[in-house]
């Protein structure tokens, strides 16, 4: 299949492009930009006139829910949603159910994906087994199997020594180490953010020192075990002090960020509602704020959409007792424009941040767009409003806070290798 | 978090639900005041009982344990004669797996008018109303660690009672302000009414954080605290907070936070000495403070029926006003 994508405004941070032009595409492959090879004839020609073209997203945290959680999403339902919204490579955490631990379930996860043909699945093995904490996962048979990396996910680590030796152990393969701070005695089973929002609602909190003493923690084993590691689902605004602080000193640390970070404080919340409870919780303008300051500044390096679809009982409840998470693919290109639209972003710094980085992050042939680069592509209007609804709305998961929202910019077209994975409808 | 959502009121302003403190204002909480005022001049005069609410049955879904605040619901509503049904759902459906929205959809199908709800989680009350049928009213008697709005009400009434106004009052709450429904329904009622200022008296431990946002001011240091204060509020220390990572031993907490007949003196010499039970004697409280003269705990609960006898008849009226 031959492809080329005329008159788009491509825009590819990896490699400083920036202007009006053609990409052509052949064999899975971007084959020329601005000018068509010779003697290309084109079997599909999309006219981006008007449009954004730039390399397909990477999400470095996305939930599908399979296997395991069935109930919630599948497999197919939201890689269906994550093609829709300009995603061409989705990373799964390993606390799937049974988790990744083993390369029987990689396998299970691939054949599943291979099924669903939409974006490049990679899965994250899981660091201990069963991500009890207890004995280290077969990290070297698991990378093999294709894991990407490695992660405890949201299950937080009691054992020191245990995060130590499996960060000797990962590093020994060179494999990198996804790490969500949270100190588990300190979290204390909290549900909101400690300050003034959860005192006054009389929801158990959890400080932002939950999170920097596992960052500080981690970052001295990194010292010591040489371990490669990116920061995942940062919060707090000492957490960015502490990230640029080891990226000074030389330390093989990168750092990302949820997009509802950037957008939500717990000011916003709705008292009691349910979907904005997540785990890191929103905390306050402050942090917020550093946040987007750590992101203009390449301290933060990636955004990802902390993907968790959820079924409706999950959310129904009494808040403490909810499911943290929020159904957030789609909504990730319209929040990165919304940043770019408060003058927080340039466009470039956004699609860097959603697909440049994450790939350089992840060492994936991806994020940009010269010749002879995976064709991983997404194209899209920034101007065009939608609203959330049940109509517009593709993953299982209708959690969101931004429910019912007008949202502005819409994915029309998703390739993946070079080929058609999502068409928007006109 | 914005100002929670006035699922209370109707549009004509009226209460519907009682879930919490917020949300209401001065008028709303004197018109509570002087229904009470009413129902309690009445009950004085040895008339108990009112058909205002005849026909109408009330249930009582307590998914946490409680006596005082059960009783005095049901009292309250008997003497505005609905029928009261109390289910101890802490060792019945929940426990069998039910979700708190089934059983709440299983009461509604018995065609109930109203709910009185008390549960472990902060907002459960709040879920409740938002999910249960429109015709159907929601009061809470405490939810988890958020508000506790009847008893900081019978609290407010035997405060005005005794000291005839709110303006010019210093009223300290001391104890574990942190789990404390109870203490957040005051401050926010006692700023509400203009009282001159609150303060919470306690060990950093049993203080939420940013609590100066509440409305109080701080101290650790009852000798300090209680200085000039009209009114002293003892909170409940919970069994379970002491000997734990919150407090070291009872008798650290008893020295250092247990009002005694010379910590009292500190305060002004008419002041009165308010808990809103049950007491620990000993452990925040002396006996001698407990049943001396500044004391007004009975009175508390005594007041407590007409407070809630109030509520119970507003929140049915105001249904009737949105229909």
């Amino acid at each position: 299949m031959r492809i080329e994508i005329v008159n788009g405004h491509i825009i590819d941070p990896q490699n400083g492009f920036d202007q009006q032009g053609s990409l052509y595409i052949a064999e899975g492959k971007i084959i020329g930009m601005m000018h068509a090879p010779e003697g290309f004839a084109a079997d599909t020609s999309i006219n981006a006139q008007g449009r954004i073209v730039c390399p397909g997203f990477v999400d470095l945290s996305a939930r599908l829910r399979e296997p395991g959680q069935s109930h919630k999403a599948t497999m197919k339902s939201e890689t269906k949603a994550a093609a829709s919204a300009g995603f061409t490579s989705l990373c799964i955490p390993p606390d799937t159910s049974p988790v990744i631990d083993s390369p029987a379930i990689v396998e299970l996860i691939e054949d599943k994906a291979e099924k669903c043909d939409y974006p490049h699945i990679y899965p994250i093995a899981a660091l201990t087994q069963k991500l009890a904490g207890t004995e280290l996962s077969s990290m070297h048979a698991l990378k093999k199997a294709g894991c990407i990396a490695v992660s405890h996910g949201h299950h937080a680590l009691q054992d020191l020594l245990i995060l130590r030796r499996a960060m000797e152990y990962a590093a020994s393969y060179d494999l990198l180490l996804i790490y969500c701070p949270q100190e588990a005695a300190l979290s204390n089973k909290g549900c909101a953010h400690e300050g003034a929002m959860a005192s006054r609602y009389g929801l158990p909190g959890i400080p932002a020192a939950a999170e920097t003493i596992a960052l500080v923690q981690c970052m001295e084993l990194i010292e010591q075990t040489g371990c490669r590691v990116h920061f995942q689902g940062l919060s707090c605004a000492r957490s960015v002090d502490l990230i640029a602080k080891a990226k000074i000193a030389g330390l093989p640390v990168s750092a990302g960020v949820a997009m509802h970070q950037l957008h939500l404080t717990d000011q916003d919340m709705r008292p009691y509602d349910s979907h904005y409870h997540v785990i890191p919780p929103l905390r306050s303008q402050q942090d917020k704020d550093a946040l987007l300051v750590g992101i203009q500044n390449n301290i933060i390096d990636s955004i990802c959409s902390d993907h968790q679809p959820h079924d409706v009982d999950a959310k129904l409840g009494a808040f403490p007792e909810t499911e943290p998470g929020i159904s957030a693919l789609e909504t990730v290109l319209p929040l990165m424009l919304r940043l770019v639209e408060q003058k927080n972003l340039s466009l470039t710094q956004g699609i860097e941040k959603l697909s440049t980085e994450p790939a350089r992050i992840l060492g994936l042939n991806a994020g940009g767009l010269a010749v002879n680069n995976v064709a991983d592509v997404c194209i899209f209007n920034t101007n065009e409003s939608w609203q959330i609804n049940a109509k517009t709305w593709q993953s299982r998961g209708q959690n969101t806070p931004f429910w019912q929202d007008t949202m502005y910019g819409k994915v029309t077209h998703t390739l993946q290798s070079g080929k058609i994975i999502y068409l928007a409808e006109r | 978090m914005l100002a929670i959502e006035n699922l209370q009121l109707n549009t004509q302003g009226k209460l519907r639900h009682f879930l919490s403190i917020e949300g209401l204002n001065k008028d709303l909480l004197t018109e509570i005041l002087d229904t009470a005022e009413s129902f309690a001049g009445a009950s004085e005069q040895s008339i108990k009982k009112f058909p205002l609410l005849r026909g109408k049955t009330i249930v009582n879904l307590f998914f946490e344990n409680s006596t005082r605040t059960r009783a005095t619901f049901e009292l309250a509503a008997t003497r505005l004669s609905a029928d009261i049904l109390s289910m101890n759902i802490a060792t019945s459906a929940t426990s069998k797996g039910e979700s708190l929205l089934d059983t709440i959809r299983n009461m509604e199908a018995m065609q109930v008018d109203m709910f009185v709800v008390r549960h472990s989680l902060s907002g459960a009350a709040h879920f409740i109303a938002q999910h249960t049928a429109p015709h159907i009213n929601v009061i809470n008697a405490g939810d988890g660690q958020h508000e506790h709005p009847t008893q900081a009400m019978l609290d407010m009434f035997t405060i005005r009672r005794v000291k005839k106004q709110f303006a010019g009052l210093r009223v300290a709450i001391v104890g574990d302000i942190l789990h404390s429904r109870v203490a957040r329904s005051q401050i926010l009622a006692l700023n509400m009414l203009g009282v001159e200022e609150v303060r919470v008296i306690a060990p950093k431990t049993l203080l939420p954080a940013q609590v100066e946002e509440l409305g109080v001011s701080v101290y650790y240091d009852m000798h300090v605290g209680l200085k000039n204060v009209d009114v002293i509020i003892m909170l409940r220390l919970q069994k379970e907070r002491m000997n734990s990572t919150f407090l070291p031993s009872e008798n650290e907490y008893f020295k250092c936070f247990g009002l005694t007949d010379e910590k009292l003196k500190i305060a002004n010499r008419d002041a009165v000495v308010m808990h809103p039970g049950p007491i620990n004697r000993g452990v925040e409280i002396a006996s001698s403070v407990a049943d001396g003269p500044q004391s007004v705990i009975l009175q508390q609960v005594s007041n407590g029926i007409a407070v809630r006898m109030a509520v119970l008849s507003m929140t049915m009226n105001g249904n009737r006003g949105a229909e």
